[in-house]
């Protein structure tokens, strides 16, 4: 006997349809995993048998073969062994098998015929709805996730009522939760940062432009939290950007069970001793990186010139392309990673550099080995770079900054006038930043540079030319000398 | 590659107790250059921001005004020297503490080559010679030599600095001095010649003045509004300009990009300063000097 359901693996982040066959044939009793699966899944033997006595069911006797089609396609992870449990159950009469075609199903057994959550679940119900199957068996703690993507997810939550379910005994019905309620925005708020006003309107330039920003100067000067706090300042995920964020999320099983849809922007804030492999993604299992997890969000680079090299020089890719692509052994895998860098750096090693109170210790060799970290090119990737000097003890007892939410209105606006149309520069504004270009160390890319961050000013001013006084703020933001390659 | 033998040594130099023996010279300027009058700069190689734009200012004036700038090619004061002089397209002469074809140090080797195109390297040891500790004192007994004035910029107490005005002492030349903080290790050299006694150097016209030369003439940028209250409250980082002159932090930055360009402010490590000497911040009577 035979008996067919249907489940989606995950390639990436595309979900690719699996069709698990079961078939139960005379001999002896045994049961065989077929279908380029790795360890997780042959383990789901054991997890199935154990989770189908659980739920009192009888084991089938006889051969017991399971496929899971196309072969080709590898399979790992455990979000295989419902489908598979219930393709035998259906081989076996246990349920009707003609009530396995109206649904697909995701999901890990526990020995004890629990269902078990897993991750990519918005991913997998993507695919259920191309594949034109509109109920989704998951556990319960997925379905709000896997209700993103249009299908009806039926909240599953022990094997046993799987089978009552399927068999008609009892009815299942999926209540949306959480009553509507948006998740909090984050607790971190400009408000909190005292003085700082140029890093602070190099942050409000960043948002409205998606510039990319670093920010130099002297420890404990509040560069990290500003860094912090620029998601606060940034518009809500537009719904396809949402969407595909809380896929990316929901793969990497980041997701919140109430609140599984990202509505703000991502911050991810890798640590600089973290590898390539964890920043830009890959391994053996081509695993997502920060990079990835930062897309439509932001990406902070605390202690640049901390990081790994190499590990810096990956993210020339995502930065210029937007992807990252990654080579391994079953193929090439893309992801997606557009994302805002927000990177910070003391200006030594020693961190007294741009202290008026301190004097710089470090060696010339070793104040070399610290720069030479960051390369011209990574260098050229930041738009904006701004000198946080050490603020006096005065500025720290001054009133609070304007808080996150105004800064945001003027974001929402610049980046509306922004996608409006193209800003021209006035003539005035032309012939300034041709002079600049004479007489200060600007490249062609960082005359680029210049006029793209003059252009977010004016938006920012709600000009609807580029003046000169824009384009001097934006030379303004230019690197400093210190930060020179010699 | 020249040699100039101790007969025809430039006579400044040639005066000394222990001229050098033959003098090697490269470089496109012709040899009488080193009997124009000649200032050197000098100072710590691990200067300060405030010592670097001294250092390059005073070189670019004096040159301007038509001194050759005599220095030592090193890092800090004396490359922010001979590139203020450079900048001014003025004449300089490093003198170097190794055989004149050699690059020392090596990340001076662009400015190197840069003096070479205007002005002149110069050395007492042939060609190839390596540098090594104990032949930098005896350069400095050149700089100090092939000048009538020695400007120490910044130095430290111990500082080799303080060598070439030893030198100079001896020859009975001019020894003039920067003030700087006198909380400031870098200035603490530089601050016990003042107090022994050294010309304190406070603009390009206090040197100029021992030599009898008018500054070369320059004319001011016109300096308005906004941009008068941010020279006012100079010394300062953008934020606390945003905060004396009540403006914005976005006009601020236009204001200040605008005097860089006009080199009325210069910008190092977040600190903006301006210049020593700016026009319109000179109020000192000198009429008793």
């Amino acid at each position: 006997m035979l008996a067919r359901s249907v489940t989606h693996a995950l390639v990436g982040l595309e979900p690719r349809r699996v069709e698990v066959e079961a078939h139960l044939g005379g001999g002896l009793p045994a049961f065989a995993i077929v279908g380029l699966v790795d360890r997780a899944v042959q383990e789901a033997k054991h997890r199935i048998r154990s989770g189908v006595a659980s739920a009192l069911l009888p084991w089938p006797d006889g051969k017991i073969t399971v496929n899971l089609a196309p072969a080709q396609l590898r399979k790992e992870g455990s979000s295989f062994d419902l489908a598979i449990a219930l393709a035998i159950l259906g081989a076996a009469r246990l349920i009707p098998p003609d009530r396995l075609h109206e649904h697909a199903a995701v999901g890990e057994l526990a020995l004890d015929g629990r269902i078990r959550p897993v991750g990519g679940v918005l991913a997998v119900a993507e695919g259920s709805t191309r594949a034109g199957i509109d109920r989704l068996l998951c556990a319960p703690e997925c379905a709000s996730e896997a209700a993103l993507a249009g299908v009806e997810p039926i909240p599953v939550r022990h094997l046993a009522e799987v089978v009552a379910y399927l068999r008609g005994e009892v009815e299942l019905e999926w209540t949306p939760n959480g009553n509507g309620t948006i998740p909090p925005r984050p607790a971190l708020d400009l408000a909190d940062v005292r003085g700082q006003e140029r890093a602070r309107r190099a942050l409000e330039i960043a948002a409205a432009g998606r510039h990319n920003l670093l920010l130099a100067g002297p420890p404990g000067t509040g560069k990290t939290m500003l860094a912090r706090r620029l998601p606060s300042i940034l518009p809500p995920l537009a719904p396809a950007e949402a969407l595909e964020a809380t896929r990316i999320h929901s793969v990497a099983g980041l997701t919140s069970r109430e609140h599984p849809l990202l509505t703000d922007p991502p911050l991810r804030a890798p640590h600089h001793s973290a590898s390539t492999a964890a920043i830009v993604g890959g391994g053996p299992t081509a695993r997502l990186g920060e990079a990835t997890l930062a897309h439509h969000g932001v990406l902070l680079l605390d202690e640049l010139p901390e990081f790994q090299r190499p590990a810096l020089e990956a993210l020339r890719q995502p930065l210029e392309d937007g992807i990252v692509s990654i080579a391994r052994v079953g193929g090439r895998a893309t992801y997606p990673a557009r994302f805002t860098v927000v990177a910070t750096m003391n200006m030594c090693p020693c961190g007294a550099r741009g202290d008026p109170a301190l004097t710089c210790t470090c060696s010339q060799q070793r104040f070399s080995a610290f720069r030479d970290k960051l390369s011209r090119a990574l260098l050229d990737r930041f738009d904006l770079v701004v000198t946080a000097p050490r603020p006096r003890a005065t500025e720290l007892a001054a009133a609070p900054g304007e808080a996150s939410a105004a800064v945001r209105e003027r974001v929402v606006a610049a980046r509306g006038r922004l996608e409006a149309g193209a800003l021209r520069r006035t003539s005035e504004a032309e012939t300034l930043l041709s002079n600049a270009v004479e007489r200060l160390p600007l490249s062609g890319r960082g005359r680029a540079r210049v006029g793209r961050v003059a252009r977010t000013i004016a938006a920012l001013a709600g000009s609807d030319t580029v003046e000169a006084a824009h384009v001097a703020e934006a030379l303004s933001y230019r690197s400093p000398k210190e930060l020179e390659l010699r | 590659m020249r040699s100039i033998p101790r007969a025809r040594l430039p006579p400044l130099l040639r005066a000394i107790h222990d001229p050098p023996a033959c003098l090697y010279v490269r470089g496109a300027a012709a040899d009488d250059v080193l009997e124009r009058p000649a200032v050197a700069i000098v100072g710590a190689r691990a200067c300060s921001p405030y010592g670097a734009l001294v250092a390059r200012t005073l070189g670019k004036e004096l040159a301007a005004a038509g001194l050759v700038v005599v220095s030592g090619l090193a890092r800090g004061i004396d490359g922010e020297a001979h590139r203020g002089a450079l900048a001014a397209a003025g004449a300089t002469v490093a003198v170097l503490g190794c055989g004149a074809d050699r690059d020392y140090p090596a990340a001076h080797a662009r400015l190197a080559a840069e003096i070479r195109a205007t002005g002149l390297v110069v050395s007492e040891y042939p060609p190839g010679t390596e540098p090594a500790p104990w032949r930098f004192p005896a350069r400095n007994r050149i700089i100090a030599g092939l000048c009538a004035a020695t400007i120490v910029v910044e130095a430290r107490e111990r500082s080799g600095a303080l060598i070439t005005t030893d030198f100079a002492l001896e020859e009975g030349r001019e020894v003039l001095a920067v003030p700087g903080e006198i909380t400031s290790p870098l200035s603490a050299g530089t601050n016990a010649l003042l107090r022994l006694g050294a010309t304190p150097v406070t603009c390009a016209q206090d040197v100029l003045e021992l030599f009898g030369l008018t500054p070369a003439e320059r004319q001011a940028p016109p300096v308005e509004g906004d941009a008068t209250r941010i020279l006012a409250a100079l010394p300062a980082t953008a934020d606390e300009l945003a905060r004396a002159t009540g403006m914005a932090a976005g006009a601020v930055a236009g204001a200040l990009t605008a005097l860089e360009l006009a080199g009325l402010v210069h910008e190092a490590e977040g600190l903006y300063r301006a210049p020593p000497s700016t026009p319109g911040r000179q109020s000192v009577d000198r009429g008793f000097a």
